[in-house]
């Protein structure tokens, strides 16, 4: 009996059930949208879509009707950095698919390519809200990171839904060391960079080659170069994020976001003016590096009172492979620290898919838009709510966990039971 | 204390009979003076204060609605209904706030591991080799660390300060007040507190002399480090008290086996990091073998598999509410250990070993509760404030001193914005030992040292 329950909770774990019509009834409806916070509105999910939000909706014959109860009811949390599917356990010598040493591939490593949706870590993320995430190698040898993947954590074996979606470069602390160790070399090397990318193949057919990439980098570069791509820039003081600003300025065909910006509430106005996206850390308040001197906890409510596209992530540096489900409790730091409710909770779902260019199919709670919605048995950015009901495209996941088996076989209500 | 000072005594007379001409002699010239490192701690002057119409938790696991809390001359005087202002007293209107304890970490490296981060400052563990019980970690601690004062914003009162983990023996803890505007680490010193010795089961040590082909390189490599230690120190601790007893020389002094010898007489506690239920086992076969007392685990992942063994043998589990994966003698952190301590009847602590956890380790003991309530247990909210304060003050065996809100207690009191079970709640007033160390919201907060006139800073939160 017990070989038997364990088979059906593996399944469970592995294979969500297919999608159905949907109607979630009578929820505090966070949409994300134009339409605000819809107290005692419906979700109406068809073939994994929204087809209607409002109040009052009719079921479909033969619609599934989940009664809400008046709690709340939102789109599924976009984690917008993780490492999330790059390893099973990231230390202790495990394979870790985040981590690129060698000079062969930088610029050219592709996160998308190493995602498992079969990691452990997906199916215990997903049940605390986190349907989809941006993920990316944490490092190689270059100020090249590499290319970033935008995921569903459903499990399924199509999870990678945008693959190639930006290339993280680090133009701060980090890239300075990577580049002989100094600032004063890490513009240059970028500016180098993008010229070999933008010849490519020209002057590597020619025999010239790259002069600071290899062909490898050089292509996979090409697109972001043109302006095709968004480059995730890994920069924190004011002093890097001005410099960013005035070379966009020089280059505005090229697209940038920044992650880190723990001071960026000091060039706020400028990065609005810029209209260059912050994914910050709003715990990040501490001196740990002398490019984060001046971080501050209410960095990100600072940002967004100026006009700044914010988003919320572990800073870089505290990324990881575990913990995404965790974003929702930096939104919460985020509001208790002054920044408005629905910002903070849209700096961890529509923003970070809006940055990511998927702000058209995933973050609200929208007619057309992907059925990921989330009902909390309290307020999503307190750290004790937890959802009751996760759907991805209209499926609704399983709530099982690695974790929660754990937790049932050493439950205290069993501690006597053999 | 008494059995502790007395030790300190003894090796300072060992001291002046090695005839080490640079060494302080204080202790036999000036019997009333500071020991040397003793603690020169001087709690700040505070006014008699009164906390009217709070929502209390009493640290021992009640909770007292609409209640006052009164503090004087730096003790808690009572708690309860109607208290009466003393003369002078300065009345806080608790109404729609929460009085708790303050916060006590028992496993931080601020101070050791400081901001900046950086290689001259990564000042928290001697990995030179696997028994460096000699070290102390009060002695890379820097005072200006700004860390310190982020802790104290976040409701902390008390820390203790840890070596790393990278060797069998890391070295002795010391428990801390953040002092803000401290110079020296003997004035953060909690007075009386007993030091600590560091050990670190698993994978660690392991790793780091394995890599150097040295012991350990191996689990059981680790178990045969500890016993041969522990044998050592048996043997050294006879022949000091065969001195003592005029029987013979005493042993060149050697303080890496003082460490280990406190340990085994019990004035210096023992925190031990080890995440696996196995390996817990084992540490606790060692304790028996060589009689002595496990304080706590720390990490502890695993400890909920093993709650039954930590009950029988009183050793607290400080945990993280939810770290997991980042190693696999972390792969089975379950967000419920806490509870499921707490549930067996064990002494569940929630710790940092972050500075970042530090500033809000509320919210961890809030998601532990949460989750603990999820699974079916039912745990008050006061009920998991113990994991906050009363339960590391027992690890650090300071609990007759502070970790609740009994009277004649050290009055280290934080007021809460809100219930602090929750991430929107923030500390609105810390009180150390009757002093109002911290106010939000105030611009004269002290930074430290390292913060004054660095141009890119604006306020200073």
């Amino acid at each position: 009996m017990r070989i038997l329950s364990a088979l059906v909770m593996a399944l469970a774990i592995a294979a969500p059930a297919a999608a159905e019509t949907v109607l979630v009834r009578d929820g505090r409806v966070v949409t994300n949208g134009a339409a605000g916070t819809i107290e005692n509105g419906d979700v109406l999910i068809v073939d994994g879509r929204i087809s209607a939000v409002g109040a009052n909706l009719t079921a479909p014959r033969g619609a599934r009707i989940v009664e809400a109860q008046g709690r709340y009811v939102t789109p599924g949390a976009f984690a917008a950095m993780s490492e999330i599917g790059l390893s099973e356990i990231s230390g202790s010598g495990a394979p870790n698919d985040a981590n690129i040493s060698g000079d062969l591939i930088a610029a050219a490593a592709d996160a998308g390519r190493a995602f498992d949706p079969g990691v452990t870590a997906i199916a215990v993320t997903r049940m605390e809200g986190v349907t989809r995430a941006a993920i990316a190698p944490s490092s190689t040898e270059t100020m090249f990171v590499g290319r970033g993947a935008l995921v569903s954590l459903d499990g399924g074996d199509d999870s990678v839904f945008r693959s190639q979606a930006f290339m993280v470069v680090e133009l701060g602390e980090v890239g300075a060391r990577r580049t002989g160790g100094s600032r004063a070399a890490v513009w240059p090397a970028f500016e180098a960079a993008l010229r070999d990318a933008r010849e490519y193949p020209g002057r590597y057919r020619s025999g010239q080659g790259g002069a600071v990439l290899n062909e490898l980098d050089a292509a996979a570069l090409q697109p972001f170069a043109r302006g095709q791509g968004l480059f995730l820039v890994h920069i924190e003081s004011a002093a890097d994020i001005r410099r960013l600003i005035r070379f966009k300025r020089v280059n505005p065909s090229l697209r940038f976001a920044i992650h880190g910006g723990a001071e960026a509430w000091q060039v706020a106005d400028e990065l609005a003016r810029a209209n260059i996206p912050v994914i910050v850390d709003p715990l990040s308040n501490l001196p740990d590096r002398f490019e984060r001197l001046s971080a501050r906890l209410d960095n990100a409510a600072i940002l967004d009172r100026a006009g700044v596209t914010v988003a919320i992530a572990p800073a870089p540096g505290s990324v990881d492979a575990h913990q995404a489900r965790l974003v929702l409790q930096l939104a919460g730091n985020a509001v208790a620290n002054g920044m408005e409710w629905d910002a903070a909770f849209a700096a961890v779902s529509r923003t970070p898919a809006e940055i990511f260019g998927v702000g058209a199919q995933i973050g609200r709670l929208e007619r057309n838009y992907t059925g990921d919605l989330v009902i909390w048995d309290g307020d999503p950015l307190q750290v004790t709510s937890a959802p009751d009901v996760v759907f991805i495209e209209g499926v609704e996941q399983p709530m099982v966990s690695r974790q929660t088996l754990l937790r049932d076989r050493y439950h205290p209500s069993r501690r006597n039971v053999q | 204390m008494r059995s502790r000072l007395k030790f300190v005594f003894a090796l300072s007379v060992g001291i002046a009979l090695s005839a080490c001409a640079t060494t302080p002699e204080a202790e036999t010239e000036e019997p009333a003076g500071r020991a040397p490192y003793e603690s020169s701690y001087a709690p700040q002057a505070s006014t008699p204060t009164l906390i009217r119409g709070a929502t209390v938790f009493d640290g021992n696991g009640a909770e007292l609605t609409n209640a006052d809390v009164l503090m004087q001359d730096g003790r808690i005087v009572s708690i309860g209904q109607n208290l009466a202002a003393p003369e002078g007293a300065a009345i806080v209107d608790g109404a729609g706030r929460f009085v708790t304890p303050g916060i006590i970490d028992a496993h931080s490296h601020l101070g050791v591991y400081p901001s900046p981060s950086i290689q001259a400052t990564s000042d928290g563990n001697e990995v030179t080799q696997p028994n460096t019980a000699e070290v102390w970690a009060e002695h890379s601690v820097w005072p200006q660390d700004p860390g310190f004062q982020r802790a104290v914003a976040g409701g902390v009162t008390t820390l203790h300060v840890l070596p790393g983990s990278a060797n069998l023996f890391g070295g002795r803890g010391v428990t801390l007040r953040p002092v803000l505007g401290a110079r020296t680490v003997q004035e953060m010193k909690f007075p009386g507190a007993p030091q600590s010795l560091k050990m670190a089961c698993g994978e660690n040590p392991a790793r780091v002399y394995g890599s150097r082909n040295s012991s350990p390189a191996t689990g059981m490599g680790n178990v045969a480090g500890y016993r041969q230690a522990f044998a050592n120190a048996q043997r050294y601790a006879r022949r000091v008290q065969s001195a003592e007893e005029g029987n013979g020389e005493p042993p060149d002094r050697d303080l890496e086996m003082e460490t280990l010898a406190g340990v085994l007489n019990g004035d210096i506690i023992l925190q031990w990091h080890c995440y696996r239920a196995d390996e817990m086992a084992n540490a606790i076969e060692i304790s028996h073998e060589f009689n002595f007392e496990i304080a706590a685990f720390h990490h502890a992942v695993e400890a909920y598999k093993i709650t039954d063994l930590l009950v029988q043998e009183d050793i607290c589990a400080a945990i993280w509410a939810d770290w997991w994966g980042f190693k696999i003698e972390a792969y089975d952190g379950i967000r419920e250990n806490i509870p499921f301590v707490h549930a067996g009847g064990g002494c569940a602590i929630v710790h940092s070993d972050s500075e970042v956890g530090i500033q809000r380790l509320n919210q961890e003991a809030a998601k532990a509760l949460a989750d603990g309530r999820r699974a079916g247990l039912e745990i008050t909210r006061a009920e998991a404030w113990t994991w906050l304060s009363r339960n590391p003050a027992r690890a650090l065996r300071i609990d007759d001193e502070t970790g609740t809100l009994e009277p004649g207690r050290r009055a280290d009191v934080v007021v809460w914005s809100a219930d602090p079970l929750s991430s929107y709640a923030v500390a609105e007033r810390v009180y150390m030992d009757g002093a109002l160390i911290y106010e939000r919201g105030q611009i004269n907060q002290r930074p430290s040292d390292f913060e004054l006139g660095q141009t890119y800073r604006g306020v200073v939160q």
